[in-house]
C-alpha cells in the first residue's frame, strides 16, 4: 500500500466530490422533485390523455438504464444539431430519471392522504390547487421522506456515471489519478468508495432530522 | 308542511324585492330543495328529495345506514353532486356588526340557483359550498396543523381575513368551546371530543349562515359524546341554522325542530320530533325507531 499516494489523492478526490457529487445531486435531485410532482399530478389526472403521459414517462424512464439515458442526452443530441455541455447533460439525465423514480412514490403518498382532508379543504372553501398545496402535500412530504431518501442516496452514487459523459467529479478524479498509477487502482477506488459511503453516511443522518422534524405532528 | 311538487317557490328567488330585512328573519326559508337524484353507478341513493331549511332552525335526518341521509347533506355543501333537482339558496343581507364570531352573522350573499338537471358551474358550486360549513364524522381535522392554525385555514386563506383578526376571532371560539388552551396543540394531541369541538370552531370561523353536522358523535367514545353535543345544543339555542344527521335520538328531539326519517333515498316521513317519535305513521319509521331504542331484542 502506497499511504503517501493515498493521503496526497484524498483532497483531489474528495473535492471532486464537493464540487461534483454532491452539487449535481442536489441540483438534480431538487429539479427531479418538481417534476416527479407534476408526473405523478399527471398520473392522478382523471384526463385519460393526461394520466397516459404521465405512465408513459415513468415506464420509459423505468424501463431503460440511467448509462443509456446519459449517452443519450451527451452522444445522441448532437445528431440532432443539440449540444449540450457535460454539465448540464448530467443534470438533465439526472433530473429526468429522479423525476421517472419519485413520481411514484410521490403518487403514493398523495394516494394515501386520507379522501377527507381533501373534503375538509373544500369544505373550508378551497380549490382542488390549494388544497393540494396547503393540505395533502405536506402530509404526503412526511410519508415520502423515507422512501425519497432512498432515490437521494442512489442518486448520490449514480451521478459517478457522469464521469464517462467528461464531468469531473468525484470519481473521475480517482480515474484521473489511478491512470497515472496503474499499480495501485486497488488503493484509489477503495479510497473513492469509503468518501462516497462518507457522504451517504452523513446524508441519511439528515434523512432523520426531516423525519423527525416532519414527525412533530404525527402520534406516536 | 310537505313540498312535494317539485317546484320552486316562496321568497328568496332572484329578482324578488323584498322588504329590507327580511332575509335575515328567523323562520324564512334558507336553503329549498326540490327532487334532488344522486346515483352512484346502479346505486340509486337519492330518489326525489324535497327539503326547507329555515333560518333559526335545526333539521334532524335519520335513517339507517344507506338512506341517504348523508349523501344529501353533502348535496348541501357540494360535495356530492346530485343528477337531477335543485337546489335555491335565499339572499343574505349584510352582517350588521362583528361581534366576534358569536352569533350567526354571514356576510351578504346573493341569491342562488342550481340546477343539477343542468350544468352547475364551479362557480355555483363554490356560491352554495359558501353557505355552509360542514363538521365531519371523523372530524377530518389537519394533523399538520395546530388547533389554531385549523381555525384560521379557512378565513385567512380563503376569506382574506387579516391574519391578527382572524386569531383573535378563532380564540374566542376556541375559549367558547373551553379549548382555548389548546390553541397550540396539535390535533392528535387531543381528545376524540376535543377534537371534533375544534372541528365544530373550525365550521364556525368560515361565519356560515348553515352548520352541517355528519354524524358528529358516531366515532367517538360514548363518555365524550355529552360534551359535542352540549355545544351543538348550544348552537342551536343560540339560533344557528343547523342540518344534524344523527343516531341520536334523544339529541334530535330536545333539540330539533324537524326530523326527517329517510330510508331507501326518500324522505319517508317528516314531522317535529315530538310527534314523529311518539306516534310515528309510516310502518318504516316505526320500525327503525324499534330497531334503534330495543338494539338487542
Amino acid at each position: 500500500m502506497d499511504w503517501e499516494l493515498a493521503r496526497d489523492a484524498f483532497w483531489p478526490i474528495l473535492s471532486g466530490g464537493l464540487t461534483g457529487t454532491i452539487p449535481l445531486t442536489f441540483v438534480s435531485f431538487a429539479i427531479g422533485l418538481v417534476i416527479a410532482v407534476i408526473v405523478a399530478l399527471l398520473r392522478l389526472s382523471p384526463n385519460v390523455v393526461l394520466a397516459g403521459i404521465g405512465t408513459a414517462y415513468v415506464s420509459v424512464i423505468r424501463g431503460t438504464p440511467l448509462l443509456v439515458q446519459l449517452f443519450i442526452v451527451f452522444y445522441g443530441l448532437p445528431n440532432l444539431g443539440v449540444v449540450v455541455d457535460p454539465w448540464p447533460s448530467a443534470i438533465i439525465a439526472f433530473s429526468l430519471n429522479v423525476g421517472g423514480y419519485a413520481a411514484e412514490i410521490v403518487r403514493a403518498a398523495i394516494l394515501s392522504v386520507p379522501r377527507g382532508q381533501w373534503e375538509a379543504g373544500y369544505t373550508i372553501g378551497m380549490g382542488t390547487a390549494r388544497t393540494l398545496r396547503r393540505i395533502v402535500l405536506p402530509q404526503a412530504a412526511r410519508v415520502s421522506v423515507p422512501p425519497l431518501s432512498n432515490t437521494f442516496i442512489s442518486l448520490v452514487k449514480d451521478t459517478s456515471l457522469a464521469s464517462t459523459i467528461l464531468v469531473t467529479e468525484q470519481f473521475r478524479k480517482a480515474q484521473e489519478i489511478a491512470a497515472s498509477n496503474t499499480d495501485q487502482f486497488m488503493l484509489l477506488y477503495l479510497e473513492a468508495a469509503l468518501i462516497y459511503w462518507i457522504f451517504c453516511t452523513v446524508l441519511a443522518a439528515g434523512q432523520s432530522a426531516i423525519e423527525k422534524r416532519l414527525d412533530r405532528y404525527v402520534a406516536h | 308542511m310537505s313540498p312535494t311538487d317539485g317546484t320552486v317557490a316562496g321568497p328568496g328567488e332572484p329578482g324578488d324585492v323584498l322588504e329590507p330585512g327580511y332575509e335575515s328573519r328567523p323562520g324564512t326559508p334558507l336553503l329549498t330543495v326540490r327532487g334532488l337524484h344522486k346515483s352512484f353507478g346502479d346505486n340509486h341513493v337519492l330518489r326525489g328529495i324535497d327539503l326547507d331549511v329555515r333560518r333559526g332552525s335545526v333539521t334532524a335526518l335519520i335513517g339507517p345506514s344507506g338512506s341517504g341521509k348523508t349523501t344529501l347533506l353533502r348535496s348541501l355543501n357540494g360535495l356530492a353532486m346530485p343528477d337531477a333537482g335543485t337546489i335555491t339558496a335565499a339572499p343574505s343581507p349584510a352582517p350588521d356588526g362583528d361581534a366576534h364570531g358569536d352569533v350567526a352573522r354571514p356576510g351578504r350573499r346573493d341569491p342562488l340557483v342550481l340546477d343539477f338537471s343542468r350544468k352547475v358551474t364551479k362557480q355555483q358550486r363554490f356560491a352554495l359550498r359558501d353557505r355552509s360549513a360542514m363538521v365531519f364524522q371523523l372530524h377530518n381535522l389537519f394533523p399538520h396543523r395546530t388547533v389554531l392554525q385549523n381555525v384560521i385555514e379557512g378565513p385567512v386563506q380563503v376569506r382574506r381575513v387579516p391574519r391578527a383578526e382572524a386569531v383573535s376571532r378563532a380564540t374566542a371560539l376556541l375559549e367558547r368551546v373551553g379549548l382555548a388552551e389548546k390553541c397550540d396543540a396539535y390535533p392528535h394531541e387531543l381528545s376524540g371530543g376535543q377534537q371534533q369541538r375544534v372541528g365544530i370552531v373550525r365550521a364556525l370561523a368560515l361565519r356560515p349562515e348553515l352548520l352541517l353536522f355528519d354524524e358528529p358523535t358516531s366515532a367517538l367514545d360514548p363518555e365524550l359524546v355529552g360534551e359535542v353535543l352540549a355545544v351543538m345544543k348550544e348552537l342551536a339555542d343560540e339560533g344557528w341554522t343547523m342540518v344534524v344527521v344523527t343516531h341520536e335520538l334523544q339529541f334530535a328531539r330536545a333539540v330539533a325542530d324537524e326530523v326527517l326519517f329517510l330510508d331507501g333515498g326518500v324522505v319517508v316521513e317528516r314531522g317535529v320530533p315530538e310527534r314523529l317519535f311518539r306516534d310515528p305513521r309510516e310502518e318504516r319509521t316505526r320500525r327503525f325507531l324499534h330497531r334503534l331504542l330495543h338494539p338487542i331484542e
